[in-house]
């Protein structure tokens, strides 16, 4: 019998790829997020710590920190300082308000004295994919062009093993990453109030819009304010994406992508 | 003491004031296209890891230049840790927000917009716009408009950077050559004539330390 090439499909193993899902004939919000609470996924927040505390975010199951030693190689420790910005616990608390039940975990890469730390990021979104978490919400990026070629990777090999990345998109014209790559979701903000409206956008690089002006964003100190930014629409697509992943836990990124432009207020959301 | 250290020195010495004020004119212009209260550019200092006000139109200015903070704290470190523009409203109902703004500024804001100032692959700073009391909410669009002001901000700022650490560079060489240096930032500046009869002047004295 001839050897086939490694990636292929022999006559008789279609069935081993049989999808788990009954795709319907119309994806409609419904099927996709109808009373979908988000539990069972796990949402790791990759920023500057989440304050657990926080009445908009209740509670987060763990929180490591990304540190450099005196050598400057960086290791991951449990964070004892909570978040010291407050960026990283608005994202948290706009996951939670869209998804009451998804565990949110917080990695915090952004900090005192990390202004120029593209490498704790990389650290930090490598640790997070190694966690296998399901969906790792990046309101950040890099502008460092060294660090783009191992962002890709990442970015890849979180597609592969099911861990969707979604990251914001810059509303400056800079280069920066990982927004860029087509291996993650990146989002841009729209104007609406609603918290589910999203939209699908054919010109990419940026894929969606969601929900990112004037939010009200958990504030340190246990307040809230009134905010605008990329940083705020990223956590509300994150929220959706648990949604769906908490009621189709089978969904692969690529499925999971089609899920949303299905769905989007421009195509077929709403329905 | 080379040609080139000359050129350099003429340049560090007279280019440092002239990028300070296209800074203070960039904040200016912010302020008024957004009929904004106030506006201002943040430097961070790598070394202390501080925010700096650099320059100020409006409100605090005159007042604030080279006032510090810690760069992680309030809306600025947000915008500098994470490199991504935000608009903040109604910061005046929230009292912790208040009293540190009071505190650093002088005046509560009720709104901000704050862009990095992004420069090759660095993060240098801030342009912060507060306040326009005429008008409602800052929009998508006013964020973006912001985003390109902040780079031309970001260009002069490395500009600023760059001819300070020229003149750190010539302070550290010692008396001498921080003399020559103001020597040609004098001879660059003057009049076609007298700077010829300065040259004729530095070539004797040339030739007077030459002789034994």
């Amino acid at each position: 019998m001839t050897e086939l090439p490694a990636w292929s499909l022999p006559a008789d193993a279609v069935g081993r790829i049989a999808l788990a899902t009954d795709w319907p004939a119309e994806v409609t919000r419904e099927w996709a997020w109808g009373d979908s609470t988000g539990k069972g996924v796990r949402v790791c927040i990759l920023d500057s710590g989440v304050d657990g505390s926080h009445r908009l975010v209740g509670g987060i199951e763990s929180a490591v920190a990304v540190s450099k030693d005196e050598d400057g190689a960086a290791f991951v420790a449990e964070d004892l300082d909570g978040d010291v910005c407050g960026h990283g616990t608005a994202c948290a608390g706009i996951v939670r308000s869209l998804a009451p039940e998804a565990e949110i975990h917080s990695v915090r890469v952004l900090g005192p004295g990390f202004t120029g730390g593209g490498n704790i990021l990389l650290f930090g979104l490598r640790y997070a994919i190694e966690q296998g978490f399901d969906v790792v919400n990046l309101s950040l990026s890099t502008t460092k062009k060294d660090y783009a070629s191992v962002l890709h990777e990442l970015a890849d090999s979180a597609y592969f093993q099911r861990t969707v990345l979604v990251a914001s998109a810059h509303n400056m014209p800079v280069e920066s990453y990982p927004w860029r790559f087509s291996s993650v979701i990146s989002v841009g903000s729209h104007e609406e109030p609603d918290p589910t409206t999203f939209f699908y956008n054919p010109s990419p690089p940026v894929e969606f819009f969601a929900r990112g002006v004037g939010v009200e964003i958990a504030w340190l100190g246990g307040g809230t304010i009134l905010s605008t930014g990329n940083s705020f629409a990223t956590p509300h697509m994150s929220g959706i994406c648990a949604l769906v992943l908490s009621k189709h836990p089978e969904l692969t990124p690529f499925q999971l992508k089609s899920v949303l432009y299905l769905t989007a207020n421009n195509v077929g959301g709403g329905r | 003491m080379s040609d080139l250290r000359a050129a350099v020195a003429a340049g560090a010495l007279g280019s440092e004031e002239s990028y300070r004020e296209l800074l203070q004119s960039i904040v200016e212009v912010a302020r008024a296209i957004f009929g904004a209260r106030a506006s201002s550019v943040f430097l961070h200092d790598d070394e202390t890891d501080e925010l700096v006000f650099e320059a100020v139109a409006g409100e605090g200015a005159g007042e604030l230049v080279g006032q510090r903070f810690p760069s992680s704290t309030g809306i600025a470190g947000w915008v500098l840790v994470t490199r991504q523009p935000l608009v903040v409203d109604e910061l005046d109902k929230d009292p912790r927000f208040a009293r540190e703004a009071a505190e650093s500024t002088g005046f509560v804001p009720k709104g901000l917009m704050a862009a990095p100032l992004l420069h090759e692959d660095r993060a240098l700073g801030v342009l912060e716009v507060l306040d326009r009391p005429q008008q409602s909410a800052f929009s998508l669009a006013e964020m973006e408009l912001l985003g390109l002001f902040a780079n031309e901000a970001a260009i002069a700022l490395d500009l600023l950077q760059k001819a300070r650490s020229a003149r750190t560079v010539l302070e550290e060489e010692g008396g001498d050559a921080a003399a020559l240096a103001r020597f040609a930032a004098r001879l660059d500046e003057a009049e076609p004539e007298k700077r010829e009869a300065a040259i004729q002047l530095l070539d004797a004295l040339g030739r007077l330390l030459r002789e034994r």
